[in-house]
């Protein structure tokens, strides 16, 4: 723990920070562009330099400089003052004045930096260098001649994206960033170099001329594309969500967010349900709340109590506890979330939880994954495994398909028996590991016997011990935890219910459900995209998507959060739960809330883990599952990453991005 | 950026050299030149692979060889590394060609040291043989480039003509020089005036009592 001091000020770091930490824990501001936290040290950009002694008698670059014992650093000093205005003024010789068209404006670090630490006027009279733009995808619109080459994009791509797709090639005044041959890079996560970049030489492309910063106004909310529960900002300018960037939540998503979640934006105000629509003679036709009320209740009246509820992918537990309030009102019982088919026990919340939790994957030392394409089905964490193997070398060992993770895997092959009768060297792994985790995805739990099978290779190698469990099952629908906290499984899965005929189910935002099986049943869809649901629909009630109204999610871990509206639901629509109070007054069985809060008061009295944000405890119980699968995993649920909801199928950019990075077509540029 | 090499067609390339792969005096040699470097430091080795195939190209086309894509690409997948990793390397250094080059590659020093001392003379003389700058000629014979200093100032103006220096020059001995390489004769590597490597023109200029026997200066010391 050396001590030392900043401008006076004597302060304590913990051992190994950098005197630019120091400087920081001093509450001194330390200029910089190429140091960023999450990312490796690479010292080029020379802005943090500071004056320390002992030592040379110049400055010294902060973010590469070990903090020891008895230093006296200066951050106020003549010397400094002089050196960040020559490292500011070189910065901008080659930087081109054009920020009133710069994407970047407004939330540039080169502009503030250059406002606060720079001397106001350039004494370069010569010509500035240009450098053609690079092709880096469909997400990342690049002008590099901004670029002061940080190398922190490259940085990210490598260390935390996996991909060693972008790189500085040539030299000197030559030197460019360039995805490789000016490919796109095949990263779910690259629209975070959007982000790190301290200039405008990568933008976003679909976000490219949209807004100003000081424009928008910004609400904290939970994405909903996977079950990772991002946290995240709506950027708002009038009624519209013109970006959707990642809020810091160390426990969840760091500072990262998948493609999906950022530029899912542009399929907000696509396909939109704004009115209700009632189905008459086979085609569905635009009515009044009223009309449409007045058909469900007619529906509800002659189902009596065969009335089921099934949950989409990405509704909030708000809607789910309304709807299965008015289903248990209409006196049924069958709720269900999970859409395509999943049947596994959930009689112990804890045996389908990832239990270690998202954070703490990063400190694994042996991961075996179980028909789980995490790359794709929780990229996020997938970035945490990376970070376990990079940083602690752990060892991933995988059943399942081989697809393309971007870390070293041994495949064991497709077979789940593999899960009774592991491979002796890989039992010897997990048996001499640490911290052990197996994860499972939905790829394996659709397999009978693959659930009690994992469980018992849990039990086995002791992958649940004091401060660790090692049990994982990795779900990718923002609604999973939340709507198995609300019971919202139905014994033997959807097609149980199915089986049972009801004669009214509600469909919340299910697009997924294969509806051939509910034939003859009155389907409502309440939901905010014409998409699979609302072309089987009998009734279309229009609801809020998921930055059109509060709501709690749980992610995979079972952490509780919740999100704040951003925007009111276009046209007609409402918020979900207020649909539901709305139409329980219709069909005669008033649910005793009237506003959301009283909603929740309801809510968290009925399950009181979702009325406190946070980890929900689950404990820890064993079920008793049949543990012998004879099967293959054919094939991983996720099959196209861009496309897995009703908001990405309307997403003009998502449509791109699977055409381009999952299909490989290519798309000419159109000059500018 | 007119300076940055313009890299070839992508397709062409891949067709031509797609299915680049070692002679077996290279496999050999890679081997060797990989276990130099201890497990887990492969790249290290990726200069001296990347020179060897350079070699190799331009063994097969006979010429000095030049750095195709997918030969790059043949190297990082040897070394277990992200291709983007070598082609940095490869784009880095100037004596990685990432266009092909002629039979002779030319390339004149135009560094301040060798500039004062006739390096223009020496371009003349190049262009007065149809050379010029940052291309081949027609037959295929030079390829001419201007590079930063080659650290023989002693011996300016100089060119380095592939894996050799050829030193003093001036306007007449560069085209005698360049009308041997192309006439296939041999020629003198080094200084090309009569002098011994960087040793004084025309005898010793200093110490000369020395030369013949020991002498001692200390007697002279004012």
């Amino acid at each position: 723990m050396p001590k030392l001091t900043v401008d006076g000020i004597e302060i304590e770091v913990p051992a190994g920070s950098t005197v630019l930490q120091a400087c920081e824990a001093a509450g001194k501001e330390i200029p910089r562009f190429c140091y960023h936290e999450r990312l490796s040290i690479a010292g080029n950009c020379r802005m943090c330099l500071v004056e320390v002694a002992p030592g040379p008698p110049k400055p010294q670059a902060s973010c590469a400089l070990p903090a020891m014992e008895g230093q006296t650093i200066r951050t106020d000093s003549p010397m400094v003052k002089a050196a960040r205005e020559g490292v500011m003024e070189f910065l901008l010789i080659n930087h081109p004045l054009d920020c009133p068209i710069c994407d970047q404006g407004g939330e540039c670090d080169l502009q503030d930096q250059a406002v606060a630490y720079g001397r106001g006027a350039s004494r370069f009279h010569e010509n500035k260098r240009a450098v053609t733009e690079k092709y880096m995808g469909p997400i990342v619109k690049t002008i590099m001649t901004r670029c002061i080459q940080c190398t922190r994009c490259v940085r990210f791509a490598e260390e935390v994206a996996g991909v060693e797709e972008i790189g500085a090639i040539n030299r000197g005044e030559n030197m460019q960033i360039t995805s490789y041959l000016e490919r796109a890079v095949t990263s779910e996560l690259s629209g975070n170099v959007v982000d790190l970049c301290p200039v405008g030489a990568l933008t976003a492309k679909p976000y490219a001329f949209e807004a100003r910063p000081w424009e928008l106004t910004k609400v904290s909310g939970i994405d909903v594309m996977d079950a990772m529960g991002t946290n995240v900002r709506f950027d708002v300018r009038g009624r519209q969500v013109l970006r959707i960037v990642p809020r810091i939540n160390e426990d969840v998503n760091e500072e990262w967010a998948h493609d999906k979640t950022r530029h899912v934006v542009d399929g907000l105000s696509a396909r939109r349900l704004d009115k209700p629509y009632v189905r008459k003679n086979g085609k569905l036709a635009p009515a009044s709340w009223e009309e449409a009320f007045k058909a469900v209740a007619a529906a509800a009246k002659s189902a009596k109590a065969s009335v089921a509820a099934v949950a989409g992918d990405m509704v909030d537990c708000e809607t789910m506890f309304a709807a299965r309030e008015l289903v248990h009102a209409l006196g049924g019982s069958m709720l269900e979330g999970r859409q395509t088919g999943l049947a596994y026990d959930t009689s112990s919340l804890s045996a389908v939880n990832f239990n270690t939790g998202i954070a703490n994957v990063e400190t694994a030392d042996v991961i075996l994954l179980v028909g789980s394409d995490l790359r794709r089905e929780a990229p996020l964490v997938n970035a945490r495994v990376l970070k376990a193997v990079r940083k602690r070398g752990a060892k991933v060992f995988a059943i399942g398909p081989e697809t393309e993770l971007n870390y070293k895997v041994e495949w064991l092959g497709a077979s789940l028996k593999a899960l009774t009768n592991l491979p002796a060297h890989v039992a010897d792994a997990l048996k001499g590991a640490e911290r052990p985790a197996l994860i499972v995805g939905g790829g394996a739990l659709r397999y009978a016997g693959a659930h009690g099978a994992a469980l018992k290779l849990a039990a086995d190698f002791n992958l649940v011990r004091e401060g660790w469990n090692g049990f994982n099952v990795l779900h990718f629908a923002a609604s999973r935890m939340g709507g198995l906290m609300l019971g919202y499984a139905f014994e033997g899965g959807i097609k149980a219910v199915a089986a049972e005929k009801p004669k009214l189910a509600f469909f919340l935002g299910a697009d997924e459900v294969n509806f051939d099986l509910f034939a003859d049943t009155f389907k409502v869809y309440v939901g905010h995209h014409g998409d699979a649901g609302a072309h089987a629909a009998d009734v279309i009630l229009p609801g809020a998507a998921y930055t059109e109204k509060a709501g709690t999610y749980v992610n995979l871990e079972g952490r509780v959060q919740r999100g704040e509206r951003a925007v009111f639901a276009p046209g007609d629509a409402r918020e979900d739960w207020a649909i539901f109070r709305a139409l329980s007054d219709v069909v005669g069985k008033t649910l005793p809330f009237d506003n959301l809060d009283q909603l929740r008061a309801a809510m968290a009295t009925a399950v009181p883990a979702l009325g406190q944000q946070g980890l929900a405890d689950y404990g820890w119980e064993v079920p008793n599952l049949p543990a012998d699968p004879d099967a293959d995993v054919a094939d991983y649920p996720i099959k196209d990453f861009y496309l897995t909801n009703a908001i990405c199928r309307a997403s003009a950019t998502m449509q791109r991005c699977s055409a381009e990075l999952v299909h490989g077509e290519t798309f000419a540029e159109a000059a500018e | 950026m007119a300076d940055a090499p313009q890299i070839p067609d992508e397709a062409d390339v891949r067709a031509r050299w797609g299915n680049f792969a070692w002679t077996p005096e290279n496999a050999e040699q890679a081997a060797k030149i990989i276990a130099r470097y201890p497990e887990g430091r492969q790249q290290s080795a990726s200069m001296p692979l990347l020179d060897l195939a350079q070699r190799q190209v331009g063994a097969q086309t006979n010429t000095q060889g030049w750095l195709p894509v997918p030969v790059i690409e043949f190297v990082a997948s040897q070394l277990g590394l992200a291709y983007m990793r070598v082609y940095e390397v490869a784009t880095f250094y100037t004596m990685y060609n990432l266009t092909p080059v002629g039979k002779f590659h030319v390339q004149v020093c135009g560094t301040t040291p060798c500039m004062l001392r006739g390096s223009d003379d020496v371009l003349a003389a190049c262009k007065a043989r149809g050379l010029s700058k940052g291309h081949t000629t027609a037959d295929g014979l030079f390829t001419l480039n201007e590079v930063e200093c080659l650290g023989a100032c002693t011996n300016a103006p100089m060119v380095q003509i592939n894996d050799d220096n050829f030193e003093d020059l001036s306007y007449d001995s560069t085209l005698a020089l360049l009308d041997a390489l192309a006439a296939g004769k041999p020629v003198k590597i080094g200084p090309q005036i009569d002098r011994q490597t960087s040793c004084p023109e025309g005898g010793p200029t200093v110490l000369k009592e020395m030369v013949t026997e020991n002498h001692d200066y200390r007697g002279e010391w004012q």
